[in-house]
């Protein structure tokens, strides 16, 4: 079977890092981008099967990020999943419309993150 | 599955040293009348950033600080509130606060709760808008020691107070009193005493001092908790209830949003993005994403790596010169071993260049809007492709080719690409198509832009020079006569529109790219298109330079200046009465600029028939340099001179040779000013 | 040849003036010009070095001797001797070279020769005279005395960052 790759977005090192690990723990491949511009160029260059990324970023943020990709050949239907400290709806209801997928509340343990790709991607 | 998170630590406190560090640079450097909005934002985010980090690792207290912070500028980022120095001074101590918090956790130091709390209460305070100094007095001794609660979006903690067993008049008193600082519902426990759930903006502290008047403080018991969601408060995110999952999921429909337009056949004048062969180094990049692990480091410190790795390129260049000498059959395996540690030098520095380095896609993906509006403007189809939009070039390099390449992109669709109609007639497909594109060729990167258009008009072209008083003839070659639109002031444009073709011409692009140590290519045909190329080098840290002799001092002339050089005869050498000397080379009297003269060097050849003349040109002006010999081509890494020195006047930098002596790089455009002004003073001294 | 004194209390100092530098003293590296002995700041002291062949920098002052290439970076070398006409200005494997470090900025000046590291305590330091030296009084931290010996305190930041030296960029340019 061929390994799912994730693109895990955030423009914290050790998010970033605790994501690719639990990820990459779980049997998944990671590639990391440090924020919307390096998600979006690296999206570009490989296909992925998941999209991980933060919401605060400096630069390009999640938001912008996930409608460029939405905008992008081959990123109508990949799931994307956006990281946000901020559970409130407005956040959520930018989020949907800005075509992620779902949500995930930061802090968040390794477990719950697994789970909900896995509900994603298999 | 369990992880142990102890392993990410340490770049959290790494991460979250940089980013105190950097929130402590901007708020020293903001102008607080008049804050500038990015870098309130940038302060908010190093906030945001920790508090996320702290939350995930579960440093409680830290999250907590940086919640009350993060809260606090976000209202004033958003100009709900307007800073004051106070903020500052306060954020500043937060920050100290945070550094202290982040000691305990990393090195087991110890935490001054009390500074804590302060802080605590000087951002609440701040929040609420009323001045945050010693105003609210610090109780001799809180009940309760844990650190302080965290603000729901309208700045209110929701406590939980447990009174001891205090008659019923004391409890309604303190009902009563404690209802004006906010929201109050009353229960009754089990052991029949009374605990209010309070919603204020005050502190614990506060509630403390108040209820002091009728009980000892150390009977009272004192929770607190955000109001609504739960997930709004970090220190029980960690520990969220499980019936909460703290992610959700769109309806399906909804997760594919209404831009199905990418997905089918591109619009006239969409982008194409062709990476259907990213090439070897893409190959590198997702291979290199697949590493987990990363260090920070300093720019500086690359560029050392860099300059070493010059260094030895450089060293290794002349071994392998020196043993070409030797006999290929007795020194077989020296040789063999040369060969292998070429290969290794030249793997080295491409693994170190690459760390500079920045793909292409950084400056094409601003290109396909551009040339939509452009057409859409002018009236004409164009399809933009991009290929190698991955190839790699210096972060340095990268931001100055951005303009040139602008310039030529948009002369490509004004001047290159015909309105449809006359494409029609032409036999050709409406739509035009515009490439732009990137490689790696040995060591350089070679962008082209190149368009399916009419092509330049070598008559047209001929036609203009003439007019403009430049030395054409008939007989030219077409890459000469398409060198002529980088002259000056050229224009080849029928029209002058208001995309392109005024002001700026080709003599500003071809500067550009001349200065980056570039060379500019062209090729065209009639009727099927022109493609501009440009050759940059992979970096600056590395010029390739030509080596001349004056006397016994060695000056190095960067390549990209070199036209050619040659040993003119006698009588093409003439006196110009008060201007020095010109030289004739090809029907053209090119200025002599005698090195020596200019540096007050003892040469060997004071004749120019004697040494040798070096024909630079730059900024379409061209002048005969005058050295005793030409030593050689090198590579050669380029040196600051500034960083110990001043600036010389004819000197661009220093670069370091094979035997560890220094050689200076001459400063090309320099040495051609002075020769358009070259009189008996020499202008340098 | 060239050697370094990576710390000053590498160089032999004798324990009674070692003593004295817990009392507030300083430490200086002296040197000779000509028939006078000076002292420096040794904080500002990178390394000391002999005289290597530098490349000359056209059209610039007679003293500016060039630069050298002091471990992959590009350093201006100056003679004292020639820039206060004092001493001889002769290069063989006895000249030396003193690096300085000043401000991040490195810059080599050549003298007749070194002598040692002293310390010198405050009462040690007396107002340097109007007259009577090679340098400006400007530079000039004060006179030291130590026994027989009489050391011209230079203010070596002040120097060599001076228009007079023309070793950076002139401000008011």
């Amino acid at each position: 079977m061929m390994t799912k790759t994730i693109l895990a977005v955030d423009d914290s090192g050790s998010l970033r890092q605790m994501l690719s690990y639990s990820l990459k723990a779980a049997g998944y491949g990671v590639i990391e981008a440090v924020d919307g511009e390096d998600g979006l160029n690296k999206a570009r260059q490989q296909a992925v099967d998941l999209v991980l990324t933060d919401q605060n970023m400096p630069g390009m943020d999640g938001l912008s990020l996930i409608r460029a990709l939405r905008a992008m050949k081959g990123y109508q239907r990949v799931p994307i999943l956006m990281l946000t400290t901020e559970s409130g709806d407005d956040i959520k209801a930018m989020g949907r419309a800005a075509g992620a997928s779902g949500w995930l509340v930061k802090p968040f343990d390794p477990a719950r993150l697994t789970e909900v790709v896995k509900k994603l991607i298999g | 599955m369990t992880i142990d998170m102890g392993q990410f630590y340490q770049v959290f406190f790494d991460e979250a040293d940089e980013l105190l560090a950097e929130m402590e640079k901007l708020l020293l450097a903001l102008d607080v009348s008049a804050p500038d909005g990015e870098d309130l934002n940038a302060i908010f985010r190093a906030a945001h950033s920790i508090k996320g980090g702290a939350a995930t690792f579960a440093f409680n207290d830290i999250t907590e600080v940086t919640h009350m912070l993060e809260s606090l500028l976000d209202r004033i980022r958003k100009g709900e509130m307007a800073l004051t120095p106070e903020h500052v001074d306060v954020f500043l101590v937060a920050k100290d606060v945070l550094t202290m918090q982040m000691d305990g956790h990393h090195r087991g130091s110890s935490v001054d709760q009390d500074a804590v709390d302060s802080v605590c209460r000087r951002l609440k305070a701040l929040s609420q808008g009323v001045a945050a100094d010693a105003a609210v007095p610090a109780p001799a001794a809180a009940p309760d020691p844990s650190p302080a609660p965290v603000a729901d979006a309208d700045g209110n903690y929701r406590f939980r107070i447990e009174l001891p067993d205090v008659p019923r008049k004391d409890v309604d008193a303190l009902a009563a009193e404690l209802g004006l600082l906010g929201m109050i519902a009353q229960e009754t426990l089990a052991d029949q005493r009374a605990a209010f759930t309070l919603t204020t903006s005050e502190t614990q502290d506060t509630i403390v001092a108040i209820c002091a008047f009728v009980l000892d403080p150390d009977d009272l018991r004192i929770t607190h908790d955000a109001p609504g969601a739960a997930a709004q408060a970090p220190a029980e995110a960690v520990s969220r209830p499980d019936g909460d999952p703290g992610y959700g999921l769109f309806e399906p429909e909804k997760a594919t949003p209404a831009t199905p337009a990418a997905d089918e056949p591109a619009p006239a004048a969409g982008p194409v993005a062709d990476n259907g062969n990213p090439g070897r180094r893409a190959t590198d990049r997702e291979g290199a994403n697949h590493e987990s692990s990363s260090i920070r480091v300093g720019v500086e410190k690359v560029d050392q790596l860099i300059n070493l790795v010059g260094e030895l390129v450089i060293t290794q260049a002349m071994i392998e010169q020196r043993i070409n000498a030797l006999d290929p059959i007795v020194h077989e395996r020296l040789l063999d071993s040369a060969s292998q540690l070429a290969r290794n030098t030249r793997d080295l520095q491409e693994a170190v260049m690459s760390i500079r380095m920045m793909p292409m896609d950084y400056v094409f993906s601003r290109f396909p809007r551009m040339v939509r509006d452009l057409a859409a403007k002018l009236g004409k189809k164009v399809e933009f492709v991009t290929r190698g939009a991955a190839t790699e070039l210096d972060k340095g390099l990268i931001e100055r080719i951005v303009d040139p390449l602008t310039h030529l992109v948009r002369n490509s669709v004004d001047h290159g690409i015909e309105p449809p109609e006359k494409r029609r007639d032409a036999s050709k497909s409406e739509t035009g198509r515009l490439t732009l594109s990137a490689a790696h060729q040995g060591g350089n990167i070679v962008i082209e832009v190149s368009d399916d258009g009419g092509g330049l008009n070598r008559d047209k072209i001929l036609a203009k020079a003439r007019q403009q008083g430049l030395p054409v003839s008939d007989g030219m070659p077409d890459g000469d006569v398409w060198q002529l639109i980088f002259a000056p002031g050229f224009s080849t444009a029928d029209v002058v529109t208001d995309v392109s073709g005024r002001g700026v011409g080709m003599d500003v692009v071809k500067r550009n790219i001349t200065a980056m140590g570039g060379t500019v290519d062209i090729r065209s045909a009639p009727g099927a298109g022109t493609t501009i190329a440009i050759s940059l080098p992979l970096t600056l840290a590395i010029l390739d330079g030509m080596s001349v002799k004056v006397g016994e001092e060695i000056y190095i002339l960067p390549l990209g200046y070199v036209v050619e050089s040659l040993q003119p005869a006698a009588v093409d050498v003439k006196e110009v009465a008060g201007q020095g000397k010109v030289v004739k080379v090809r029907e053209e009297y090119l200025p002599l600029i005698p090195l020596h003269q200019i540096f007050a060097i003892e040469p060997r050849f004071e004749d120019p028939s004697q040494g040798i003349t070096v024909i630079l040109e730059t900024d379409g002006k061209k002048a005969a340099l005058l050295v005793d010999s030409l030593v050689g081509q090198q590579q050669v890494v380029v040196k600051n001179l500034e960083s110990n020195f001043r600036k010389v006047a004819g000197i661009s930098g220093a670069t370091i040779l094979g035997d560890g002596g220094v050689s200076l790089i001459l400063d090309v455009s320099a040495l051609l000013r002075s020769s358009r002004q070259l009189n008996a003073d020499p202008i340098f001294f | 040849m060239s050697y370094t004194t990576q710390a000053p209390t590498q160089t032999h100092i004798p324990a009674s003036i070692e003593a004295a530098a817990d009392g507030g003293g300083k430490e200086f590296l002296a040197f000779t010009l000509g028939r006078e002995e000076y002292g420096i700041d040794i904080l500002r002291v990178q390394e000391i070095r002999g005289y290597e062949p530098v490349t000359r920098i056209a059209n610039s002052p007679e003293f500016i001797k060039g630069v050298v290439n002091l471990r992959g970076t590009i350093v201006p070398i100056v003679d004292m001797r020639i820039k206060f006409n004092l001493g001889s200005p002769t290069y063989d494997q006895f000249t030396v070279v003193i690096i300085l470090n000043i401000a991040g900025r490195v810059v080599g000046m050549v003298v007749d020769s070194v002598s040692d590291v002293t310390t010198l305590t405050p009462q040690q330091i007396k107002p340097a005279p109007e007259i009577g030296t090679a340098f400006d009084t400007d530079y000039l931290i004060g006179l030291g005395t130590l026994g027989e010996r009489m050391l011209i305190l230079v203010d070596i930041d002040r120097l060599m960052s001076s228009a007079e030296m023309g070793l950076i960029e002139d401000m008011a340019a």
